[in-house]
């Protein structure tokens, strides 16, 4: 039961690649082959120049020549517009790679009159992919011959033999065909072509245009179901699969600078976390810019490639203001390191405004981008678009791994932690600049408001804005509150007036001290000699006293031993003769 | 309507005459030709050979002697359909009098046939 529609599917699912940048990536990899996709849309939504980018880049890139069968343009006409999407038709045809068959169907010159059949476009078709051998047809658009045919049960049965044999000619087929009202086109050729059928959609809203794509079906493939927004530019369609929001993207470990090494300092040292989103909000002057300016001067300095888009301020404007905080952008510029894309917010549809920073992203492949300011997209839609759009930005650019760099511009009134389009839960980082009041001054301030997945500093600090760039100065705190700007100084110079009168002081009382030990050494010696002399004396005298004693005893011995002998023996004791 | 079609026929077979140039004459009926028509049919069709019976019948009823008859099968020769812009098969095409006049179909309608031809019928014109 399943194994049979599975075998089905895989024969299916054989692709023929459009080559149209992204247009393979949302239809997982091309149209059906050898089959017909119908592509429907209103006037000027881009019918014909898809079918042409189909034909022009399988003839140069897949070899595959094709025939373009245009019911309405004149083949100069096409030529023309094909040269607008970069292709050139004429050398095309010279290669033999493609050919244009315009079919003139002139409704005056047309008359039925009984019953006939369309083998004559068939011959003509025939002859033409016969011509180049081509692989790829367009017919644009086949719906022309309701307009110039009147028998729609003939011309129903002739698209019904048409599409079978362009199936059986083994040729990849675009038809495409008007929108229809309440309807996908407005003969129902939906009903003839039912392996793939592609939207484009032209909407203005809020007098904004914006292309978008939209695969309606694709029997037996995978594809997306989103509305994608395409552009058209020099180099032809560019479909962008952006709605495929995701959250897989790795998160890389590496630290950016904040291009402030005291900013570095508050969080946590290294700066901001690679291929994260960083916004810094603040009111009117509080410095955004100047911050913005720095992170792309340092991601500069580091040869990192920076993209600063700016939707409120011309290059030439921020660059003349940066270098009066002494931030020369320029000669990045001219190192190719910096691209500046200016645009108003308002100029165009904020599908478009993402395509268009998907294409420079893709050009430039930047490492870091600024978006200065995120809040001019306020104005420009409504909240819930520009929230919107910010939340497929933010994807955009985390899925690159680029580190981002929002500037927001708040209002006084609002309180500043609400800013920033409701984004805050899908910001990293949150540095929000503030303008402090005090003693009749206002003074820059700065403070990391979250950093997700660093240990941040969560002290306020002073922002000045030099001529040698953005400074961080610590705030005092003191037994009054917070000082800052002229108090702050003032107060420090106190303090240093305070500290030089203590210094003065230990050094007065050193040198008390210096003194008094040297008059207490000074006594000492003294003492010590008035004591060793006294001694000396006493020494002598007790010398001389010891040599007196010595002397007397035996000057009286000798007389008493004299007046023994004398008196009755020779030998008689001292003690005898004391007794 | 009639009178400024019967106008338009005498205006253009001056002009006629100027741009004549060689084309695939099968069935030249005079030199006088007011009317040159050309069908242009797929091979041995049903629907081929029933509009050559037709606009023979036509012809010879309402324009005999005034009108040259080529037929161009398209099988034979595919580059004519590009050159000719013929989408449909069978065609009728007009080239005199000018304007150039294209019949789709069959020719079964013979109505319509004689109205894009812009043969006045006999009957009503006498």
């Amino acid at each position: 039961m399943t194994r049979q529609p599975r075998l089905l599917t895989a024969e299916a699912l054989a692709k023929c690649p459009t080559g149209i940048r992204g247009l393979d990536q949302v239809t997982d990899g091309g149209l059906p082959r050898n089959r017909s996709t119908l592509v429907c849309g209103g006037p000027g939504a881009g019918k014909t120049l898809l079918g042409l980018e189909f034909l022009a880049r399988g003839a140069r890139d897949f070899r595959e020549a094709g025939v373009f069968v245009s019911f309405e343009e004149r083949p100069e006409d096409l030529a023309k517009n094909a040269v607008s999407l970069g292709f050139d038709l004429g050398r095309l045809a010279r290669s033999k790679r493609l050919v244009v068959e315009h079919i003139a169907l002139d409704r005056n010159q047309l008359l039925e009159a009984g019953e006939y059949d369309l083998e004559g476009l068939f011959i003509r078709l025939e002859a033409a992919i016969a011509s180049v051998g081509a692989k790829r047809v367009v017919l644009d658009t086949i719906e022309a011959l309701f307009g110039a045919l009147t028998n729609q049960g003939i011309l129903r049965a002739e698209l019904n033999r048409l599409f079978s044999w362009l199936k059986d000619k083994g040729v990849t087929t675009v038809i495409t065909a008007e929108r229809g009202q309440g309807a996908l086109t407005r003969h129902g050729l939906e009903e003839y072509v039912s392996d793939c059928v592609l939207m484009l959609d032209q909407r203005v809203d809020d007098q904004i245009a914006t292309r978008r794509l939209r695969i309606v079906k694709y029997r037996g493939s995978t594809h997306g179901t989103n509305e994608y927004p395409f552009l058209i530019d020099r180099s032809g369609f560019l479909v962008l699969p952006i709605t495929d929001v995701s959250l897989d993207y790795a998160s890389p470990k590496q630290f950016v600078s904040s291009g402030v090494a005291k900013l570095d300092e508050m969080l946590g040292g290294k700066g901001y976390f690679q291929a994260s989103t960083v916004m810094v909000s603040g009111t009117a002057g509080t410095g955004k810019t100047s911050l913005a300016a720095h992170f792309v001067d340092g991601g500069c300095r580091r040869g990192d490639r920076c993209l600063y888009f700016a939707f409120e301020e011309s290059p030439a404007q921020i660059m003349r203001n940066m270098r009066s905080v002494g931030i020369h952008l320029q000669k990045w510029v001219d190192r190719g390191l910096l691209t500046f894309h200016a645009m108003r917010p308002t100029s165009v549809g904020m599908e478009t405004h993402i395509s268009l920073m998907l294409k420079q992203l893709q050009d430039f492949r930047p490492h870091v981008v600024v978006l200065d300011p995120i809040s001019s997209f306020e104005a420009a839609g409504t909240p819930l678009d520009a929230h919107a759009m910010l939340i497929r930005v933010i994807d955009l650019l985390k899925a690159r791994g680029i580190t981002t760099l929002f500037t927001s511009l708040t209002s006084g009134e609002v309180a500043s932690e609400q800013a920033g389009s409701g984004v805050s839960s899908l910001i990293d980082a949150w540095i929000l600049l503030r303008n402090l009041e005090q003693g009749g001054e206002r003074t820059r301030s700065l403070y990391v408001l979250k950093a997700r997945g660093m240990r941040h500093s969560n002290q306020i600090r002073e922002f000045l804005l030099t001529d040698r760039g953005a400074d961080l100065q610590d705030i005092y705190i003191g037994p009054e509150g917070i000082l800052v700007g002229s108090a702050r100084a003032d107060q420090e110079m106190r303090d240093r007036a305070s500290a030089v009168a203590s210094r003065r002081d230990i050094e007065q009382k050193k040198e008390v001290l210096e003194r008094k030990h040297k008059a207490f050494q000074a006594r000492i010696a003294e003492l010590e000699a008035a004591y060793a002399a006294e001694a000396h004396d006493l020494k002598g005298a007790i010398t001389q006293e010891e040599g007196r004693l010595k002397i007397g005893l035996t000057g009286r011995t000798t007389l008493a031993a004299d007046r023994q002998r004398t008196d009755r023996t020779s030998t008689g004791t001292s003690g005898r003769a004391r007794r | 309507m009639k009178r400024a079609a019967s106008t338009k026929k005498k205006v253009t077979r001056a002009s006629a005459r100027k741009a004549a140039s060689p084309r695939p004459q099968r069935n030249r009926a005079s030199a006088a030709t007011d009317y040159d028509l050309v069908l242009f049919i797929s091979g041995a069709s049903e629907r081929s050979r029933v509009a050559l019976a037709n606009i023979k019948v036509i012809a010879n009823e309402h324009l005999k002697g005034r009108y040259r008859l080529s037929v161009v099968d398209l099988y034979q020769q595919p580059q004519r359909a590009r050159e000719h812009e013929i989408i449909a098969v069978p065609t009728l095409v007009r080239r005199l009098p000018a304007p150039l006049r294209r019949l789709v179909g069959d020719l079964s309608d013979g109505d319509r046939v004689m109205i894009g031809l812009d043969i006045v019928p006999k009957s009503r014109n006498g």
